[in-house]
């Protein structure tokens, strides 16, 4: 209960300042807090495959791009005037549109494009290596292995999708009013904000009941839970196509507010950055997924504002004090009284309770236990780290 | 095919046997894990099996939960094949197991995990939208008293002793409801009472399910009064009482070549080995 409180009050001391921050902060600050926080839906899908399920996937960044480019490829052909193509095309001789472009005309077939392509290329992805039981490290090489593939292959696709080039957003119409502008930046940050919680709000529905033990179950032993008659395969088919809809949704966000989708979106560090935000951030918490991404990202930003090249090092530095020093991430410590560990070095520790006292009285057993229940709750799986 | 099938069923005098292993072999790159196995448990029955290290006991339980392909042989439970289904299907159709070592879910607590054992119905849909009925919730309250863990039904799994995690885990054995109970080392490592009371709900349990135990543990095994089945490199050595077996000169060899007095001697602690 007391936790569960705990928990809302961050979430609601969370939404306020999200909701006061555009009042004060510069467009710019806030196009980037924008951008932060559409990630922050992305590294959600990463904590519900990873943090829950225990299946480290370093190829979110494909599902991600492909929801960059459903958007991109609307706004494209939404600022055209009828019968023209898209200015790259001529470069490259191409006179007719493509076909696989004809259907992003349409914002009603967009809208579901962003999200069901990224999820049914994962879910199908996702099957066969779970259908063929690859899980651990071999899952994890070879979601990068698919990586590379759409990596490559985006890239080299210049007569279709740009290439390497990618496709500019900043300079698009949407709603008769270029993407770009401030006033639109401003409108896509609440829509940012709405959709981050609504992410939220399905993860948290996702894990908190039968299913998320479930979840839970499959990364702390799936064959157990095999021989109770359940198959695992179905559930992280299901939990994989989820998170690559996240990752959709997160990319299509992310590109109208930094104005470009490239196939640098599916470079090999961005996923894995991915990875480092919810272990920053506290991988199965949820919250700590968004807030990862968004602090790492703020801070990177300003960071390389100032000392370009130290981010990498600071980067790397963090990622290192989270594996050893904050297996449960910020949010993973801040559960297992971090405070009360910055209280104690001043001197005021609380009290626990001592034995004879927790024979006597039931009610302080669980209270006491509700520390140590914390305190293992979340933790990384030994055996699934990379 | 189906005259047949209607024919045996009509025929049978005796119970037909709950699971059949016909000819079971399972060969590992040259080495036969098992070989030629035959056992035949019938419904209700609670049988021991013993054997000395690497007789194939645990292969045997793969086998029939569907974890291990058979190379040759048959296994039937209920007269139908188990061989080629997948080990949740096997699950779904009656067959549960209790591994060597507690495999509970350590990030649950002792009524999640209950809660997952207890479900009938195992589509992630039904897990997402439907609710635990209450008789099934308070089926896991039932089986939290019953192995002592109601004070720690909030607290996690992985916090718990190995005595306690071993007794969840039966619970949770229980909680599925299954025909046929696979139980691999229900006491090692728990105390002499524990172990008692383990061999008491084992006992229990048989009649309603049917209950093999695995163990190594002897005054355990003569405690369930069941009847013993021994296996050695892979095939069934001998069957009979746990007396008969016990002087039995074929499993005294295999068990313990000639030193059999010196090593009886040198058990200390009031526990039986043969």
């Amino acid at each position: 209960m007391k936790r569960s409180l705990q928990g809302w009050i961050l979430v609601a001391a969370l939404i306020a300042v999200a909701l006061l921050l555009p009042a004060v902060l510069p467009p710019f600050r806030l196009n980037l807090l924008g951008r932060f926080l559409s990630l922050g839906i992305a590294a959600l899908g990463v904590d519900l495959i990873w943090g829950y399920t225990g299946m480290l996937s370093l190829g979110q960044g494909i599902f991600f791009a492909l929801g960059g480019y459903a958007v991109g490829m609307y706004l494209q052909l939404n600022s055209l005037t009828p019968g023209q193509l898209p200015e790259f095309f001529s470069l490259y001789g191409v006179k007719a549109l493509p076909a696989f472009w004809q259907p992003f005309t349409s914002p009603l077939f967009t809208l579901l494009a962003i999200w069901v392509i990224p999820a049914v290329i994962a879910g199908l992805l996702g099957y066969l290596v779970f259908r063929n039981r690859i899980k651990g490290v071999y899952f994890s090489i070879l979601t990068q292995a698919a990586l590379l593939v759409f990596f490559n292959f985006f890239n080299g696709q210049q007569k279709l999708i740009n290439g390497t080039n990618g496709l500019k957003t900043d300079t698009a119409q949407l709603f008769g009013m270029m993407v770009g502008h401030p006033d639109m930046q401003r409108a896509l940050y609440w829509v940012t904000l709405v959709l981050v919680l609504l992410a939220w709000l399905l993860c948290r529905q996702l894990t908190r009941g039968r299913f998320g033990d479930a979840l839970i179950a499959i990364r702390d032993d799936e064959p157990r839970l095999r021989f109770t008659g359940y198959n695992p395969t179905a559930y992280k088919t299901l939990v994989f196509a989820i998170a690559g809809g996240l990752a959709g949704i997160s990319g299509a966000l992310y590109t109208v507010q930094s104005g470009i989708v490239s196939p640098q979106y599916m470079g090999v560090a961005f996923s894995i950055e991915m990875v480092i935000w919810v272990a920053v951030g506290g991988r199965g918490t949820l919250i700590g997924a968004v807030l990862g991404a968004v602090l790492i990202n703020y801070a990177k930003s300003l960071i390389s504002e100032q000392l370009p090249e130290t981010w990498l090092f600071i980067q790397g530095g963090l990622f290192l004090l989270v594996v050893t020093a904050l297996p449960d991430g910020l949010v993973g410590w801040w559960r297992l009284g971090g405070v009360n560990h910055l209280l104690a070095m001043v001197g005021r520790a609380p009290r626990l309770a001592t034995y004879p006292d927790l024979e006597l009285d039931p009610d302080r057993l669980q209270e006491s236990q509700a520390l140590s229940t914390q305190a293992s709750e979340a933790r990384p799986q030994p055996g699934d780290t990379p | 095919m189906s005259t047949t099938s209607l024919t045996q069923v009509g025929a049978a005098q005796a119970p037909a046997p709950l699971l059949e292993l016909k000819g079971v072999s399972v060969n590992f790159d040259g080495f036969w894990a098992l070989n030629d196995l035959n056992l035949c448990l019938a419904p209700g029955e609670l049988r021991a099996v013993i054997g000395p290290n690497g007789a194939g006991k645990t292969t045997f339980l793969d086998v029939i939960t569907g974890k291990v392909r058979p190379t040759r042989g048959e296994v039937l439970f209920k007269g139908r094949s188990l061989i080629g289904q997948s080990e949740h299907r096997i699950a779904r159709r009656g067959i549960g197991r209790k591994f060597q070592t507690p495999r509970v879910y350590q990030n649950l607590t002792p009524r999640r995990n209950l809660e997952v054992a207890v479900t009938r119905n195992h589509s992630p849909l039904d897990l997402l939208f439907g609710r635990l009925s209450s008789g099934l919730r308070d089926r896991v309250q039932h089986l939290l008293a019953v192995v002592g863990l109601e004070n720690q039904a909030n607290q996690l799994a992985g916090g718990l002793s190995h005595g306690q995690k071993q007794w969840l885990e039966i619970a949770m054995l229980v909680a599925q409801d299954p025909q046929l109970l696979l139980v691999d080392e229900p006491v090692a490592g728990l105390t002499d009472e524990e172990t008692e009371r383990t061999s008491d709900l084992l006992r229990q349990l048989a009649g309603d399910h049917t209950v093999l135990v695995i163990e190594h543990d002897m005054e355990f095994i003569r405690d369930l009064q069941a009847p013993v089945t021994v296996l050695h490199e892979g095939h069934v050595l001998c069957e009979g009482t746990m007396d008969q077996v016990q002087s039995d000169p074929r499993v005294i060899e295999v068990y313990l070549g000639h030193d059999h007095e010196e090593s009886a001697q040198a058990d200390g602690n009031g526990k039986e080995v043969i």
